[in-house]
C-alpha cells in the first residue's frame, strides 16, 4: 500500500530539495534517457523555468513517439451536484446553499444523447459525494444505461470500496479518476472539512483499492492553488511510480486543475503561471513518456491550442460542470466556470490546424 | 527475378507492412501508405467507429491494392483476444488477423503465454493469425506448430525507434522458422528495415517511424527504397563481416611446409 511508503516521507525536506535543485541538476536530466524521481525534481524546480524551450521541444519530440499526431476527446457529464461534504475549493460543498440536482435516467440518457450527438465516444460521469442517493447503484445503473452508447465511460466520483469497483467493473467501467488534491496531510484537513472526504489516509489508498479491482486506468492529480504545486506534484509521480511497478496492468493519466473561481469559495493559496503550468506538463512528460497527460476546458483557449504540441494526449470539450447543463436543467448549480467554451467541432477545427488529429474512439469493449 | 512474399496463400510484392496509427490526419495516412507501396496495413479495431462514417479510419483505407490487418490491440488475455477477433473478423470481413495481447501498458510487451493459447483456438477458427511476440526463437516454434501463418518478432519496445535490439534473436528466429518472419516494432529508421531485410527477415511492419515523420510521405519512400534495398542485398548473397584483414594463416602455413 502506497500509505505505508507515504509514511515515511516528509513535506519540508522534499520541498527543500525541489528548491535548490540547480540549472546543472536540469542539464542533466535533459541528457538521459530515462529520468529517475530526483531528475524529476529538477525538471519542475524554479531552475528549470529557464529551459522551457528545451523542454518543450523535447516533450513534443517524446510526446508524438509514443502517441503520435493525435489527440483524445472526451466530454464530462454531471449526474448530481449534490454532496455531503465541505470542501472550501468546490461550488459542491455541503455548506453552500443551493438548489441541488441528481439527473433521473431519463435524463441521464437526454444529456448523453446530446453528448453523442456531439461525436463523444468517450464520457467521463462526474458527481459529488451523496451516498443516499448517488450511491454505488446510482452509478451503477449510469454506467450500464451508457455502455452501449459509448467506447468508455469513466467516472470521477466518491472513493469506493474494491468489491464496489469490481462491481462497476463489471457492469461496464473503464477509468476512474481520483484526485488527491494535496499531499499535504495537515493541510488537506483545512480543505476537507466535513463528510467523508475529510478521510485524508482513505482516499490516498484509493488507487490500491483500484489496482486490486483491475481496474483499466486510474486518473491523478492534485488540485494546484492549494498549496506548493511542485511538492504536490512530486508525490504525485512518486505515488504513479508506485502504482506502476505494484498495478502493472493499469494504465495511468495525470490532470493539471487549476483552482477556478467557484460560488462563494477561497482564493487559491498558490497560484502557477501559465509558464509554470507548461513547465509542469513538460516536466511529466520527460518524466514519463508513457503516461497519458490530460488538460480540461477550465484553461483557456489559447493555452489550450498551444499546449497540445507540448505533451498533452487528451482533453475535453465543449464540457458543462453542472448536472442536466448541456440540455436538461442549464442554469443548475456548477461545479467551476469553465474557460474554453468553444463547441467540439471547433476544437476539432483546431487540433487539425495544428496538424493533429482529434480522435474520438480508441476503445472497444473485448469482454 | 520472382521474389514474391506468400503469407497464408496470398502474394505480395511489397515486403514493406504498415501501421495506421498516430497520424495527424486520416488523408495524410491515406497518401503516405500509397507512397510506400505496401500491400498491407494493420488497422487497430478500437480505433473503428462504424456509426461515423466520416470520421472512420476504414473509408481511408478502401482501395483494392492494400489489405486489411486487424489488430487486438487493447486486449489483455487471450479470451479477450478471442472476442475481439471474432468482432474483427465481422467489422472487416476478412480472416486475417495481428494477434496482440499486451497486458501490459506502459511498454506494451506482449504476453508469451495468452498468445500461444489464443493462437491455438484462433487457428482453430479459421482465423489467419499473425502474432506479434517478443524475439523468443521457443515461442516462434511453439506458434509454428499450433498453426500459425507467420510471426511477427519485436526488434524493440514498440515505438521506441530504437532498431534491431534483438538481433541476435532475430538471427535464430530467421534460421529456424518454416513460417515468414516479419520484424514488428522499434523500427525507426529506413536503415533499421534495410538491416532486418538483410538479416533475412521475409517483410517488416513500420508505423511510428512513417507516421511521426516531418514529411511522412518522402518517409513512406525512403522505407519503400530501404526494404527493396535490403532485400535485395540478401538475395545477391552478403560477404561475411570481419573485424580485421587476414592475409596470412599464422596457424596452418606450416601445413604447406611439411
Amino acid at each position: 500500500m502506497f500509505l505505508e511508503q507515504f509514511d515515511t516521507l516528509c513535506w519540508n525536506s522534499i520541498k527543500e530539495s525541489i528548491y535548490t535543485k540547480t540549472a546543472a541538476d536540469v542539464r542533466t536530466a535533459l541528457q538521459k534517457s530515462k529520468r529517475s524521481l530526483e531528475d524529476f525534481k529538477a525538471l519542475i524546480s524554479p531552475a528549470a523555468l529557464a529551459f522551457l524551450e528545451p523542454m518543450a521541444q523535447l516533450s513534443h519530440k517524446l510526446t508524438q513517439k509514443r502517441f503520435g499526431k493525435t489527440i483524445q476527446l472526451y466530454a464530462p457529464l454531471y449526474l448530481s451536484n449534490e454532496c455531503q461534504n465541505i470542501c472550501t475549493y468546490c461550488g459542491f460543498s455541503y455548506d453552500n446553499k443551493l438548489k441541488r440536482k441528481t439527473l433521473t435516467p431519463f435524463e441521464i440518457m437526454q444529456e448523453a444523447m446530446y453528448l453523442k450527438e456531439q461525436g463523444f465516444k468517450h464520457i467521463l460521469l462526474v458527481t459529488g459525494e451523496a451516498s443516499k442517493t448517488v450511491g454505488v447503484d446510482y452509478i451503477r445503473n449510469a454506467i450500464a444505461l451508457l455502455k452501449p452508447h459509448f467506447a468508455q465511460v469513466s467516472i470521477e466520483v466518491q472513493p469506493m470500496e474494491q468489491e464496489d469497483y469490481e462491481a462497476l467493473i463489471e457492469a461496464g467501467l473503464h477509468a476512474v479518476l481520483v484526485y488527491q488534491e494535496t499531499y499535504h496531510k495537515a493541510d488537506y484537513k483545512i480543505h476537507h472539512t466535513k463528510g467523508k472526504k475529510s478521510n485524508f489516509s482513505y482516499r490516498l489508498a484509493t488507487p490500491d483499492r483500484l489496482g486490486k479491482a483491475g481496474i483499466h486506468k486510474i486518473g491523478l492529480g492534485v488540485l494546484i492553488g492549494l498549496e506548493d504545486w511542485r511538492t504536490d506534484s512530486f508525490f504525485t509521480a512518486m505515488h504513479l511510480n508506485y502504482l506502476e511497478k505494484t498495478y502493472w496492468q493499469t494504465k495511468y493519466s495525470i490532470s493539471f486543475p487549476r483552482l477556478r473561481p467557484a460560488e462563494g469559495l477561497i482564493e487559491p493559496k498558490v497560484v502557477m503561471s501559465d509558464r509554470e503550468l507548461a513547465q509542469l506538463i513538460c516536466a511529466w512528460r520527460i518524466f514519463n513518456e508513457e503516461v497519458e497527460l490530460s488538460i480540461s476546458t477550465r484553461e483557456n483557449e489559447k493555452f489550450r491550442d498551444h499546449i497540445i504540441q507540448l505533451g498533452i494526449t487528451s482533453m475535453s470539450a465543449g464540457s458543462k460542470t453542472n448536472p442536466g447543463g448541456y440540455v436538461t436543467e442549464v442554469e443548475s448549480l456548477e461545479q467551476f466556470e469553465i474557460d474554453d467554451s468553444r463547441s467540439p467541432a471547433e476544437i476539432v477545427q483546431m487540433v487539425h490546424g495544428k496538424g493533429y488529429k482529434a480522435v474520438w474512439k480508441d476503445w472497444e469493449s473485448f469482454v | 527475378m520472382n521474389d514474391t512474399l506468400i503469407i497464408a496463400g496470398k502474394k505480395f510484392n511489397s515486403r514493406l507492412f504498415t501501421g495506421t496509427g498516430k497520424f495527424g490526419d486520416h488523408q495524410l495516412m491515406q497518401h503516405a501508405l500509397t507512397a510506400s507501396g505496401t500491400e498491407l496495413a494493420t488497422v487497430a479495431l478500437k480505433r473503428i467507429d462504424s456509426e461515423d462514417k466520416e470520421e472512420d479510419i476504414l473509408s481511408y483505407l478502401q482501395p483494392g491494392s492494400i489489405a486489411l490487418l486487424p489488430n487486438t490491440s487493447g486486449v489483455r488475455n487471450a479470451k479477450e483476444a478471442v472476442f475481439a477477433a471474432q468482432l474483427a473478423r465481422e467489422a472487416l470481413q476478412t480472416n486475417w488477423l495481428k494477434l496482440e495481447i499486451h497486458p501490459d501498458p506502459k511498454y506494451l510487451l506482449p504476453d508469451p503465454v495468452e498468445t500461444l493459447k489464443a493462437a491455438e483456438e484462433l487457428v482453430k477458427l479459421g482465423f489467419i493469425v499473425l502474432p506479434y511476440i517478443h524475439a523468443d526463437p521457443v515461442l516462434c516454434k511453439r506458434l509454428e506448430e499450433v498453426g500459425v501463418a507467420a510471426v511477427m518478432p519485436l526488434g524493440a519496445p514498440i515505438g521506441t525507434n530504437k532498431g534491431l535490439r534483438t538481433k541476435d534473436f532475430l538471427e535464430i528466429i530467421i534460421e529456424q522458422s518454416n513460417v515468414p518472419v516479419i520484424v514488428d516494432a522499434g523500427i525507426g529508421a529506413p536503415s533499421h528495415a534495410a538491416a532486418a531485410m538483410e538479416l533475412g527477415a521475409d517483410a517488416v511492419l513500420v508505423n511510428t517511424a512513417i507516421a511521426v515523420a516531418a514529411n511522412p510521405v518522402a518517409m513512406a519512400q525512403a522505407f519503400k527504397h530501404a526494404v527493396t534495398a535490403g532485400r535485395t542485398g540478401y538475395l545477391a548473397g552478403l560477404g561475411a563481416e570481419r573485424n580485421a584483414a587476414d592475409a596470412s594463416s599464422p596457424l596452418t602455413s606450416f601445413l604447406s611446409e611439411l
